[in-house]
């Protein structure tokens, strides 16, 4: 259905809604003439690698990390606190850090204190704003994983490394991160491809402006499919995005499978 | 101990301190501007204290039938899809079918997609088949879309259920369907309940199915009216949006802390750490 209707110069309106009419891969070709879409599918990349490939694992791996081992109330005081941003739903998120970051915002009140004029950080770094947000909805999930993974590493074997002499970061890195390797390319692969689906907060805070500057895949499909009416369009946008999605789950397969 | 050291043994502590405050702090202004009667955007002490914006929200009869709404889509696709899931998973589970693994890869693989990129498609077919505006076919939807991740997650609880208690109420004359219902089910109920959680949290905060496949202003779940409410007053009464953020995520995390002991299950069951 998707292919076909990717073929089609469906509309809501104008002489193509009653007409829908198939028009092979002009649909595609569009696409890849319109610099809408290159700067869209960019944006699309630019949010997925600061996002979930670095900023929710390095946040969760971090949290997890340092919590191991550390006082249970305090452990679990910050595990709720990491966890009250994964369990708001994601409209009430993009409420939240809209009033968080608004003008007379408590960024701006918070900065203010220390002598920083306010910033209109939706309109001037929307980008870096909603990467921000979705790093903070998205990273209890990368914590939930690497404690799980972190609770199977062996104890013997970084005390055994530690009498070896092994330093803090030699541990980490030859001894901690290869044993949870597997954890970490599944869970790389289940939020980046969870985060290349984020519509709603993007749509929510931003509508994908300013511009175009935040107007990843899913709110440009949306924007052609639903607001320009473009359906056809619209489904080959999303054809795109399912093939994305497809090409990423290939990779992870392939490193997992490599790895065992 | 030097003082070296003691810094060392404080840092962890200062960084997860501050990360903690990171993540809380822009929670503060929902808490906050849903009991103050002149709330703005900024986060602040309500000088006004009321629960004016609570009784507001609590009473409107819009907002009321939009979270009525909300509860049955979520409700009843939820327990669909633990139905459905638990059906196929128990094949899956125990017995040998070809391809079993590929199978299980396809679904497990599905479940990943982002259930964004195939919404336009959807809303054609839905078009198409004339069940356009129709909340039974949405919420056939979303428990179809929950699928691959149930069935996934129902087919992990199933295989902690060892295979020997089965066979052992088989010898003493059970059939298979009552060594299901009196062996397997009672075992089962903390991942029954798991996917039922995670579906119903699911639905519930689902913004986009219900944006695109419902039309009629009345039948918009709590989802989307706490959307418009945003959008279409030219002067936004950002107490009363707080209070009905904060009621509207109440359900969610009073389900989370239920299910908590059983999602960390759930977690490292789910293979997802085991790949």
């Amino acid at each position: 259905m998707t292919f076909y209707f990717s073929f089609t110069n469906m509309a809501l309106t104008g002489a193509a809604a009653s007409n829908t009419e198939f028009v092979g891969f002009d649909n595609f070709v569009r696409m890849f003439k319109d610099p809408s879409f290159k700067t869209s599918l960019i944006t699309t990349i630019i949010f997925l690698i600061a996002s979930a490939v670095v900023g929710q694992q390095v946040i969760g791996f971090l949290v997890a990390f340092l919590m191991k081992r550390k006082a249970r109330p305090f452990r679990r005081i910050i595990g709720l606190l990491v966890l009250a941003g994964w369990i708001t739903p994601e409209v009430v998120v993009a409420f939240v850090w809209f009033a968080f970051l608004s003008d007379d915002g408590t960024l701006n009140t918070m900065l203010g204190f220390a002598g920083i004029k306010p910033i209109a950080w939706l309109l001037d770094f929307p980008l870096i704003s909603v990467i921000f947000v979705n790093i903070w909805h998205g990273a209890a999930f990368s914590m939930l994983m690497y404690q799980a993974a972190l609770d199977d590493v062996p104890e013997e074997v970084e005390e055994a490394a530690k009498i070896d002499g092994a330093s803090a970061w030699q541990r980490l890195w030859r001894v901690t991160l290869p044993i949870i390797k597997g954890a970490t390319v599944t869970n790389m692969a289940l939020v980046t491809l969870q985060t290349l689906g984020v519509f709603t907060l993007i749509y929510a805070l931003t509508g994908g402006g300013p511009g175009e500057k935040t107007n990843t895949l899913p709110v440009f499909m949306y924007k052609e499919a639903f607001v320009n009416y473009q359906i056809g369009y619209g489904t080959a946008i999303s054809l795109v995005l399912l093939v994305f999605g497809i090409l990423l789950s290939l990779l992870y397969i392939r490193f997992l499978k490599t790895d065992s | 101990m030097t003082s070296k050291k003691h810094i060392q043994k404080a840092l962890p502590y200062i960084i997860l301190s501050i990360i903690g405050i990171m993540f809380f702090i822009p929670l503060l202004w929902m808490v906050f501007a849903s009991f103050d009667s002149e709330a703005t955007l900024s986060v602040k002490w309500p000088e006004n204290f009321s629960v004016e914006n609570w009784t507001n929200v609590l009473t409107d009869p819009e907002i009321l039938r939009s979270f009525v709404i909300g509860i049955l889509l979520s409700v009843i696709s939820s327990v669909v899809l633990v139905i459905v899931s638990a059906l196929a998973a128990y094949p899956l589970s125990r017995y040998h079918i070809k391809h079993k693994n590929s199978i299980i890869l396809t679904i497990l693989f599905m479940s990943g997609l982002p259930m964004t990129a195939i919404m336009v498609p959807v809303y054609q077919l839905f078009v198409f088949f004339n069940l356009n505006d129709s909340l039974v076919a949405t919420m056939f939807f979303l428990a179809a879309s929950g699928l691959p991740y149930g069935i996934w997650l129902m087919k992990n609880f199933i295989d902690s259920v060892p295979m020997t208690l089965e066979e052992s109420a088989w010898i003493d004359g059970a059939s298979v369907l009552v060594g299901l219902r009196k062996v397997v089910a009672p075992l089962m109920a903390p991942g029954i309940f798991t996917v039922l959680i995670f579906t119903f949290t699911n639905s519930w905060g689902n913004f986009f199915v219900p944006f695109i496949l419902i039309q009629t202003t009345e039948k918009l779940p709590a989802s989307v009216t706490i959307f418009q409410f945003f959008g279409n007053h030219g002067m936004v009464f950002y107490g009363q949006l707080a209070a009905f953020s904060f009621i509207y995520t109440i359900p969610v995390v009073i389900l989370y802390f239920i299910g908590q002991r059983y999602m960390s299950k759930g977690f490292s069951l789910g293979g997802a750490s085991k790949g």
